[in-house]
C-alpha cells in the first residue's frame, strides 16, 4: 500500500493523470484498489493494484484529483480513506458490501441525496444560495450550494446522485442481452461514445477484429455525435447571455446533425448502431451522398451562426475572463476533454490511445490556453471543424467489406481497459472477467466524473450570475456521473 | 379641454400589451421563427386574470399588495404624463418629481413583495433591482430637469408640448444626449437586454423576473400588465422627444404617440436580436453613462 501510494503521487507530480482509481473486489472479503495512471502524451497507461483493508491513508490531500474517486470507493465498498479533506457520499446509495459503511450510518434508514453537511462560509456579509435539484429549465437534477459575498461566489459545492440507477451493479454476470442498452443510456447524449467503449472492451476480450468499414462507420457516428452536441452547446451558450441569433439557429442545426445520425441507423441519438463486432447498419452510396450533401449544407449554416459569436463584442465581453481555469489547475484536478484542452492541456484519447479509424487516420487536437468560457467555446468550434473534415475524409475513403465480425466467447480471468474520446472527453470502461468468461466487475468512468470539480473551482471569485454560463461551457452529464 | 388627457390612462391600459407582442414578433423575425401571435400578451392576461391564486404561508399582505400598488401607481403616472404632444389630464409645476417618485413607489412595493417571500433568489433579485435603481434615478431626474430648463416649462405637459424637429434645430447635441439617456432608462426600467433578459429561465441571472417568481394568477396578470404599462410610460418619454410638433388635432397627435411607441418596441426587438446581455457588474457603468449624458444635457442648457 505505501508503495502504491508513492507511485501514484510520484506519477501525478510528474504530470501524469489518474484516469481511474477504483475498488475491485477479489472475493467477498478482499478488495483491491486499482489505479490507472495515464501518461497522456506518451500514450502510456499504467495499472497498479494493492489490497486494502477497512481504511488506508487518503491521497486526496496531496492529490486533489483522487478526492472524488476516494469518495466513490468509500461509498461503494465501505473503505475509509483516512485524512480525506471532505469525505462525503457521492451518489447516496447503500454500500455494495452489507455491513460495511464508511460513515457508520443506520443500515435500515433510507439515504436521501444531498442530505448532510455542506461547506459553509460564515460572517455577516456572506449568504448562501441553494439551487436545485429541481431547475427552471428542462435539465437533469443536481444540487448546487453557493457561498456568496454579495454577487461574488466564494465557494460552490455540487451534490449529485439523484440520477443514480445502479447500472454498474446490473452488469456483473454479463454481457446480458440488455447490457448494450444500459451502455447506450449511460449518458443519453453520449450513446455512440459509451457504446463504442463497451464494444471495444468486448472485442478485446474476445480477440475479435472489427472490419475496417465498421470502424469507419463508428468514427463517423462518433463525430456526428460530437458535432450535434458541440453545436447545441454553442447555441445554449449564446442563449445564456441572451444573444438571440446564434441561440436560435444552433438549436435547429443540432437537430440537423441528429437527423444525420438517424440517416445512418434510424435513431437520432445513434441507438442500435454500434454493436459488438462492428455496426448493425451499413450505408449504401445513396445514404453516403445524402450524408455528404447534408453535412456540407449544415456545416455552412453552423459556420455562419457560430462566427457571429466571435464577431460580436458584447458576446466576447461575456465569454472572455469568465470562469477561467489555469493549466496548472486543470492538471491538478485531472480534467479531461474540451474543458482540459481549453486550458491548454494537450490530451485527446483519439490521438493518445487511438483505436479503430483513429489509429489509421489522425484527427487534429483542438487547443486553447485561456481556460475561460471563450476558450471552452472556441475549442468546441475548432472541434466542429475538425469533425466535419474527418467525416468527409472517412466518407471519401470508406473501405469496402463486411460491417460486423462474429464476437466469440470472452477470455476468462482477464482485465481490459477501453478508452474512447466522447464529445465531453475521456470515456473509460474497465472490465474484469471471471473463470467462465462473464463480467466479474464493470467500472465506467464518464468524463463528467473528472470535470464536475473543475466547474466548482472555476466558479470561485466569479459573479453568481455567470454560473449558468460557466455551467453550460462545461455542460457535464448528471446521469453519466451518477450511473 | 383635458378630455384627451383623461383618455391616456385608458388608452395605455388597453393598448400597452401590444408592445411586448411587437417586441416578440421582431425577435422572432430575426431568429427565423414565426413567433407567438401579436396579441399573445392579451391572451396571457385573460388567462391569468381568470385563474385562482395560491399563496405561500410565509407571505403577508405585503406580498399581495406589490402587484396591485405597482399597477395603480403606473395608472396614476399616466394622468400626469403627456402622450407625446397631447397634454396630460393633470399638470402642475414640478410634476416631473412626482413622476420619478411614483415609479420609485412602484419599485419599492415590488421589492418588498419579493423580500416578503423569504426566498434567496428573490432577495438577490431585489438587491440587484435596488442597486440599479440607485444609478438610474439621477439619469431620469437630471434628464427631465435639463428638458424643463431648456423648454422653460415646469410641468411635463408644458415640457413636451412645444417640442418639434424645428425646436431641436439649433440644439441637436441636447436632443442626442437626452434621447440616449432615456433609451438606456427605457431598457433598464423595462428589464430588457442588455441590462436584463426577460426571456431567460435562469434564476441566478435574473433581475426583475426573479422577483416575481412566486406570484401567480391575477397577481401575475397585474405584474405582466404593469410591465407592459411601464414599456408605455418610459417609451413615451423617449418618443415625446423626437415626435413632430403638435398638429393642432388631438386625435392625430395621440396616434403619432402610439405609432412612436410601436416604433420604440420594434427598436427594442432589434437591439435584443443583435447584442448579448451585459455582465451584471457592468450594468452600473451603463447607467452612470446615462446619468452623465443627462448631466451634460443639463450643462448645455446653461450656455
Amino acid at each position: 500500500m505505501p508503495e502504491f501510494r508513492q507511485i501514484i503521487l510520484g506519477a501525478v507530480a510528474n504530470g501524469e493523470r489518474i484516469a481511474a482509481l477504483v475498488g475491485i473486489p477479489q472475493d467477498d472479503e478482499t478488495l483491491h484498489l486499482v489505479a490507472l495512471i495515464a501518461g497522456d502524451f506518451a500514450g502510456e497507461l499504467r495499472l497498479l493494484a494493492a489490497p486494502v483493508g477497512d481504511s488506508y491513508p487518503s491521497l486526496a490531500a496531496e492529490c486533489p484529483q483522487a478526492a472524488v474517486f476516494e469518495r466513490e470507493i468509500a461509498e461503494q465498498w465501505g473503505v475509509v480513506p483516512t485524512g480525506h479533506p471532505w469525505l462525503k457520499p457521492l451518489r447516496y446509495h447503500p454500500s455494495y458490501r452489507p455491513g460495511r459503511d464508511a460513515w457508520q450510518r443506520d443500515p435500515t434508514a433510507p439515504i436521501a441525496p444531498a442530505v448532510g453537511d455542506f461547506f459553509r462560509v460564515t460572517g455577516g456579509q456572506t449568504h448562501e444560495v441553494a439551487v436545485g435539484p429541481v431547475h427552471a429549465g428542462v435539465i437533469e437534477p443536481g444540487h448546487f450550494r453557493f457561498q456568496c459575498h454579495g454577487e461574488e461566489v466564494l465557494h460552490l459545492e455540487i451534490a449529485l446522485g439523484y440520477q443514480h440507477r445502479g447500472i454498474e451493479r446490473a452488469l456483473p454476470g454479463g454481457p446480458h442481452p440488455r447490457t448494450i442498452h444500459h451502455m447506450e443510456t449511460l449518458a443519453g447524449d453520449t450513446t455512440i461514445g459509451h457504446a463504442t467503449a463497451y464494444c471495444q472492451a468486448l472485442e478485446a476480450l474476445a480477440g475479435c477484429a472489427v472490419p475496417p468499414r465498421a470502424q469507419a462507420l463508428r468514427a463517423i457516428a462518433l463525430e456526428l455525435e460530437r458535432l450535434a452536441n458541440h453545436t447545441g452547446d454553442l447555441g445554449a451558450l449564446a442563449g445564456d447571455i441572451g444573444f438571440l441569433p446564434t441561440a436560435s439557429y444552433c438549436g435547429r442545426l443540432r437537430g440537423d446533425f441528429l437527423n444525420m445520425t438517424a440517416l445512418l441507423c434510424g435513431n437520432r441519438f445513434g441507438r442500435g448502431l454500434v454493436r459488438p463486432g462492428g455496426v448493425a447498419y451499413d450505408m449504401d452510396s445513396a445514404i453516403l451522398d445524402a450524408l455528404r450533401s447534408r453535412l456540407d449544407a449544415t456545416f455552412r449554416d453552423v459556420a455562419g451562426a457560430v462566427n457571429l459569436l466571435w464577431d460580436t463584442p458584447s458576446v466576447l465581453a461575456r465569454f472572455e475572463n469568465t470562469g477561467a481555469l489555469t493549466l496548472e489547475t486543470a492538471i491538478t484536478l485531472g480534467l479531461v476533454g474540451p474543458a482540459a484542452r481549453a486550458s491548454g492541456r494537450n490530451l485527446d484519447v483519439r490521438r493518445d490511445y487511438s483505436t479503430g479509424a483513429y489509429a489509421t487516420t489522425a484527427i487534429p487536437v483542438a487547443l486553447q490556453d485561456s481556460g475561460d468560457v471563450f476558450a471552452r467555446a472556441y475549442v468546441r468550434w475548432l472541434e466542429i471543424q475538425h469533425s466535419a473534415d474527418y467525416i468527409r475524409q472517412q466518407i471519401a475513403q470508406l473501405p469496402d467489406g463486411p460491417i460486423r465480425a462474429p464476437l466469440g466467447p470472452l477470455a476468462p480471468d482477464s482485465f481490459v481497459v477501453s478508452l474512447q474520446e466522447g464529445w465531453r472527453g475521456e470515456i473509460l470502461h474497465l472490465v474484469t472477467t471471471d473463470a467462465a468468461g462473464r463480467f466479474a466487475h464493470y467500472k465506467v468512468v464518464d468524463p463528467s466524473f473528472h470535470n464536475w470539480l473543475g466547474l466548482a473551482i472555476a466558479m470561485r471569485g466569479q459573479e453568481i450570475s455567470d454560473f449558468p454560463l460557466c455551467n453550460k461551457s462545461f455542460n457535464l452529464s448528471y446521469c453519466g456521473h451518477d450511473l | 379641454m383635458r378630455l384627451a388627457g383623461w383618455l391616456h390612462p385608458i388608452l395605455a391600459l388597453l393598448l400597452s400589451p401590444l408592445l411586448p407582442g411587437v417586441i416578440n414578433r421582431v425577435k422572432a423575425f430575426f431568429a427565423g421563427r414565426q413567433g407567438p401571435p401579436l396579441l399573445q400578451p392579451y391572451y396571457d392576461l385573460i388567462k391569468l386574470l381568470q385563474k385562482g391564486a395560491v399563496y405561500s404561508g410565509t407571505t403577508t399582505w405585503v406580498f399581495r399588495a406589490g402587484p396591485v400598488v405597482n399597477l395603480a401607481v403606473l395608472s396614476l403616472v399616466l394622468l400626469i404624463l403627456p402622450l407625446g404632444r397631447v397634454p396630460s389630464a393633470v399638470a402642475f409645476p414640478g410634476d416631473l418629481i412626482l413622476l420619478a417618485y411614483l415609479l420609485v413607489l412602484g419599485r419599492f412595493f415590488t421589492v418588498l413583495a419579493a423580500l416578503d417571500t423569504g426566498s434567496s433568489f428573490e432577495g438577490m433579485g431585489a438587491s440587484r433591482e435596488l442597486q440599479f435603481a440607485v444609478f438610474a434615478e439621477p439619469a431620469l431626474l437630471v434628464g427631465l430637469g435639463a428638458l424643463a430648463r431648456w423648454t422653460n416649462a415646469s410641468s411635463l405637459s408644458g415640457m413636451f408640448a412645444d417640442l418639434s424637429p424645428a425646436f431641436w434645430g439649433d440644439s441637436l447635441p441636447l436632443l442626442v444626449l437626452l434621447a440616449s439617456a432615456f433609451l438606456v432608462l427605457y431598457l433598464t426600467e423595462n428589464c430588457r437586454i442588455p441590462v436584463d433578459d426577460p426571456t431567460t429561465h435562469l434564476e441566478l441571472t435574473m433581475i426583475h423576473e426573479v422577483m416575481v417568481l412566486d406570484h401567480g394568477a391575477v397577481d401575475f396578470g397585474f405584474i405582466q400588465w404593469a410591465a407592459a404599462m411601464k414599456l408605455w410610460v418610459l417609451g413615451i418619454l423617449l418618443v415625446g422627444l423626437v415626435l413632430p410638433g403638435a398638429s393642432g388635432w388631438r386625435g392625430l397627435d395621440a396616434l403619432a404617440g402610439v405609432v412612436g411607441l410601436l416604433g420604440v418596441a420594434v427598436l427594442t426587438g432589434v437591439i435584443e436580436s443583435i447584442m448579448a446581455r451585459l455582465r451584471l457588474l457592468r450594468v452600473p457603468q451603463l447607467l452612470v453613462g446615462a446619468s452623465v449624458a443627462s448631466a451634460l444635457a443639463l450643462l448645455l442648457t446653461f450656455r
